[in-house]
């Protein structure tokens, strides 16, 4: 297995900014935004996107912490159930612009299990989709409002997104599998 | 840790890592069942058959419920009204149910052990919601689950299992969870109602106690367990007369207070309040029965979560 960086901590750092205010531009201005992070890694970027928007806007934006695990549509293809961590959105989204972070948007799949959850929260007035790296492949018809970076991958790569809160530093890397991609 | 189990009969062979992966994922399904819509869609598409051989309210009522809030289909299956009443045999219906194509059994049963032939001969999970005398661990999981959400760390509290310990399921399952995750556990009733083997369970460690007079019993107590007495036990054998019990045996506001400030006082319901409990206790302050019946819900969606979210492996691990 090769690894090779393809993004340090400043340039995470640089990204974020540039999302932040990217998000308050297209918004017009930061009073009806909410943001969302996507379990794991998606949580401590939406934190710190909300802490740069305060830095420039009068107020912080709410965030709040989604679990999507119980809408997956890969659940029985999996040997073990994958574990569920809980949900955590203390304030209401309805007619909100809500802001989704992810870490790595790849197939989809993830994203479309959090549309779903999010519209038992209620109705939003817009979801937008934020991610750090957009790597391709899709397999449903969902694109990013805001990325970080573009990388392209094959599908035999894995890209591991690491954070300073879980991980002990910020990185981005992509690892060439020794497996050949296989079909599920 | 994943649970590698296929069933859940009883909590007798459960780690203490396997009882804290079901209550953690039951934090959860507790945050589901809080949301404007308590329903997610993770099992849709999957039967539950809640086969109930003997009367039940809130344990079948909270498995459906569990069930509809995954988003999974239920059917009930009670021994009158069914082919039961025409004779038909146990393996009979369990094989007639599975051919019908149901993907999880959820069985009560007045025999100890039928939830084990059940499991025996299915092929998908069986979960046992009270066989005889023998197990409840949906139950016990609810106790062990309310008691953590309210003092934190199960490991050193104190629980007191005060009444009929010899027939009631609900203190043998408990006995089990409450010892693997650390808890001291005093056993206290008429002797002739608290068989004494069970103070030397394989692997409790000497953590259980037996102490016939309930004041002693008390002390120091973090949780106070009341069972139900059943009156059909009232037949001179098991138990002289209901007063004498009350007298020796009811947990009074005297009694609490010699309990830590703040103790929890648990009842499996249905409650004979004056007997096993008076009035003031069981809707007290330190009362957490309402709790006991709200939380099997969510324990009762995280253990189907955890016995049927899985399947055969695919392959890629994803997005």
């Amino acid at each position: 297995m090769t690894t090779r960086q393809i993004m340090n901590a400043d340039d995470m750092r640089r990204a974020l900014t540039r999302i932040a205010h990217e998000i308050v531009e297209q918004n017009a201005g930061s009073a009806d935004l909410v943001l969302i992070g996507m379990r794991t890694r998606g949580v401590p970027l939406a934190h710190r996107v909300a802490g740069i928007i305060s830095g420039f806007e009068s107020s912080t934006p709410p965030t709040g912490e989604l679990d999507v695990t119980m809408y997956r549509d890969d659940l029985g293809m999996k040997i073990q159930p994958p574990a569920v961590a809980p949900t955590d959105i203390p304030f209401p989204i309805e007619g909100k612009d809500v802001v989704l972070f992810d870490d790595v948007l790849y197939t989809g799949r993830t994203v479309r299990a959090a549309l779903d959850a999010l519209t038992d929260f209620g109705r939003p007035r817009s979801i937008q989709l934020g991610v750090m790296i957009d790597r391709g492949h899709r397999e449903l018809p969902i694109r990013a409002d805001y990325v970080g970076k573009n990388v392209p991958t094959s599908r035999n790569e894995d890209v591991k997104l690491l954070v300073e809160e879980l991980d002990g530093q910020d990185s981005v890397s992509v690892a060439t599998l020794d497996r050949p991609f296989r079909e599920g | 840790m994943p649970l590698t189990r296929r069933n859940l009969l009883d909590l007798d062979d459960f780690q203490r890592d396997e009882i804290s992966l079901i209550l953690d994922t039951s934090v959860s399904m507790t945050e589901i069942l809080s949301r404007q819509i308590p329903r997610v869609p993770t099992l849709r598409g999957t039967t539950i058959a809640n086969l109930f051989y003997e009367a039940s309210t809130r344990t079948r009522v909270s498995f459906e419920l569990a069930a509809r809030a995954l988003g999974a289909d239920v059917v009930n299956v009670t021994a009158s009204g069914s082919s039961v009443e025409k004779g038909e045999s146990l393996v009979d219906t369990l094989r007639t149910v599975q051919a019908l194509g149901v993907d999880v059994v959820v069985m009560r049963h007045h025999d100890a052990g039928a939830p084990y032939l059940a499991a025996s001969i299915l092929d998908c999970p069986v979960i046992n919601a009270g066989d005889g005398w023998h197990a409840h661990p949906s139950q016990a999981l609810l106790d062990l689950y309310t008691v953590r959400s309210h003092l934190g760390d199960l490991a050193g509290l104190k629980l007191v299992i005060v009444g009929d310990i010899m027939h009631s399921r609900v203190a043998r399952s408990n006995i089990w969870g409450f010892a693997r995750m650390g808890a001291r556990i005093t056993l206290c009733g008429p002797p002739q109602l608290v068989p004494r083997e069970l103070t030397q369970l394989p692997g409790t460690d000497g953590v259980i106690q037996m102490e016939p007079d309930f004041d002693l019993a008390v002390e120091d107590a973090d949780v106070v367990m009341v069972l139900r007495i059943q009156q059909e036990r009232m037949d001179g054998v098991h138990l002289p007369d209901l007063r004498e019990y009350a007298t020796l045996y009811a947990l009074t506001e005297d009694r609490l207070a010699r309990a830590r400030p703040g103790a929890l006082v648990m009842h499996p319901g249905p409650m004979n309040q004056g007997v096993e409990i008076s009035a003031a206790i069981a809707y007290g302050p330190n009362s957490v029965v309402e709790e006991q019946v709200t939380n099997g819900v969510a324990i009762r969606m995280a253990s189907v979560y955890l016995l049927v979210g899985g399947g055969e492996e695919a392959g890629a691990n994803g997005d």
